[in-house]
């Protein structure tokens, strides 16, 4: 009997301390006892004089096991299956003590051992149940922490990866940044160059009609050099003869010479300082500029530098210059590069509808400057157009004009950055840009700068 | 001799007027002085029966001098007057249109008044 509850002890212990897997070393011990439990448990039907002796081993046994279960802090959980035990073994204990000590004593008390051994198994039983059922209470509590645990380290290994793939997405985008910006660069610097080439483009379109511009004041200055020399030979001789009257009529002469000589040398010298504001691309700044002689001076330029190129070209220039446009505060190599750009725009739309040998055609370019009030506003403006009669802007085509690199001449022949180039600098100037177009008729650009 | 010079610079006048002063002067020579081709045609056509020299700069806006030339070859009576073309380039293949649409000479800018006088005394 002793035995089998030494056996369920042993049973017992095994599973609730989990010692398979939390107490390997007891484990084997108790895996052990049950085994010798077992054999000696068979034995003492075979052989029944070691019943009594078993017996008493198995107190040994029992006893030995709660003595370590109350000591042995290892064995804490399983204090309360102690507990049960106890009273029932030290009862059956005390009884057969007392029945091989004082056999006649224990006979006549055989009936208040029995009983009190009964209840002492009865209060093992309750205590085994009401233990097991809080020991499941709290193995799932257990179980929910471990479990708890458990999810808490799945979501911090989760963390920890989704970090590592932030560290390499932050590094691959800083990466890509990182090229990126050095592709920005390269083409800021390549949009420096072509900004670069544009002018120098529009400086060569300029050399021919700028060489045109200071040839013709230069023979001026030359021819009425010479022929001041002539007339004051002719007044030294008219002084001689006494001729007093002729002598004053050379004289002015003279000076009428003397003032056209100034006035194209000066000419000269303004053409020679508007080439080099030309090709200077640093140093800007606002001036007041008389805004008729600007567009006048850049639409002779136009002219010429287009004719230089091509003998062939004409066209019938018209100026119709508001007198009182006025002087305005700007940076009048860069609104004279835009009116170049406008007026050589014009008259390749002329010259391209020309040589499409249509019968009585002629090509026209129109720049017209105009001085007035700002809608509904006292602000007043200055508009200058440049207005032609050649084949007019398609639809499909009008919305991209103003896009940098956009053009509709050969390859080669156009950056496709005049007008877009032109555009930044209106804007800039804080004036408007507009485009009036019909399609075989010929189109108008408009440019509207605030005066103040 | 009259003579008609046709340039698009306004001063043209002046210096013409001065250099030829003697010859204005004494009558021997006669100036007329076009801004433009459209003027110089004008003024041919109210001036039919005129014996008339042309003396014409190529690089003018509007009508360049080279269609002034082929107008005046066309269309004037025989025979047509004398057309001097005078160039600021100079260069071979204005020369040649000019030829070609029968200019009777070339005057090269800046003008030489001297080889100027010269060649309208020999006409």
């Amino acid at each position: 009997m002793n035995l089998l509850l030494l056996i369920a002890i042993l049973y017992y212990l095994r599973r609730n301390l989990e010692s398979k897997t939390l107490l390997p070393e007891w484990d084997k011990i108790f895996v052990r006892g049950m085994i010798v439990s077992f054999i000696l448990f068979g034995l003492q039907f075979s052989f029944s004089p070691f019943k009594e002796v078993l017996n008493w081993v198995s107190y040994g046994a029992i006893f030995y096991l709660i003595y370590l279960s109350l000591k042995n802090p290892v064995f804490k959980p399983v204090k309360t299956l102690v507990y049960a035990v106890i009273p029932y073994i030290m009862i059956e204990f005390i009884a057969d003590l007392t029945d091989v000590i004082n056999k006649p004593f224990y006979e006549e008390w055989e009936f208040f051992f029995e009983s009190a051994s009964f209840f002492a198994f009865i209060w093992m039983i309750a205590m085994l149940f009401v233990n097991n059922k809080q020991r499941k209470a709290l193995e799932k509590e257990r179980q929910n922490a471990l479990e708890d645990q458990k999810r808490l380290q799945i979501s911090e290994s989760m963390k920890a990866a989704l970090e590592v793939q932030v560290a390499e997405r932050t590094r691959e985008l800083m990466g890509q940044k990182e090229s990126l910006e050095k592709v920005l660069e390269d083409l800021r610097a390549t949009q420096t160059q072509l900004i670069h080439a544009e002018k120098m483009a529009s400086l060569g379109e300029l050399t021919a009609g700028i060489a045109h511009e200071i040839q013709n004041p230069l023979n001026f200055v030359n021819n009425f050099s010479e022929v001041n020399n002539e007339l004051f030979l002719e007044l030294k001789e008219e002084l001689d003869n006494g001729d007093i009257d002729e002598v004053k009529a050379i004289a002015a002469d003279i000076e009428q010479n003397l003032q056209k000589i100034s006035h194209h040398g000066k000419r000269a010298d303004a053409i020679v300082k508007g080439m080099l504001q030309h090709s200077r691309s640093s140093g800007l700044h606002k001036e007041m500029t008389d805004i008729n002689a600007l567009a006048d001076e850049y639409f002779r330029l136009a002219y010429h530098g287009l004719r230089a190129k091509d003998k062939t070209f004409n066209a019938k220039l018209n100026s119709e210059f508001d007198e009182n446009a006025g002087s305005i505060n700007v940076i009048a190599q860069d609104i004279g590069r835009v009116i170049l750009n406008l007026i050589t725009n014009a008259f390749y739309a002329v010259d391209e509808k020309r040589k499409s040998g249509l019968e009585g055609y002629e090509p026209t370019v129109t720049v017209s400057t105009k001085r007035k009030a700002a809608a509904g506003e006292e602000d007043e403006l200055i508009q200058i157009s440049v207005k032609d009669n050649g084949s007019g802007i398609p639809q499909g085509v009008l919305d991209k004009i103003f896009q940098p690199f956009f053009t509709t001449k050969p390859t080669g022949q156009g950056t496709g950055l005049g007008l877009s180039m032109s555009y930044d600098i209106i804007t800039a100037h804080g004036g408007e840009f507009k485009v009036e177009t019909k399609e075989g008729e010929g189109s108008e650009f408009i440019i509207l700068l605030p005066v103040s | 001799m009259n003579v008609l010079v046709v340039d698009d610079e306004e001063d043209v006048k002046l210096l013409f007027e001065q250099r030829f002063r003697k010859e204005i002067k004494s009558g021997e020579m006669e100036f007329e002085f076009a801004f433009s081709g459209e003027a110089a045609l004008n003024y041919l056509a109210q001036h039919q029966h005129e014996a008339v020299l042309i003396l014409s700069d190529i690089n003018m806006p509007g009508m360049s001098g080279l269609e002034l030339l082929k107008k005046i070859k066309e269309k004037e009576s025989a025979p047509p007057p004398t057309v001097v073309m005078i160039t600021a380039y100079g260069d071979d293949e204005n020369y040649k249109i000019a030829m070609g649409l029968g200019a009777d000479d070339f005057l090269t800018k800046p003008l030489d008044f001297t080889l100027l006088k010269e060649k309208l005394k020999a006409i």
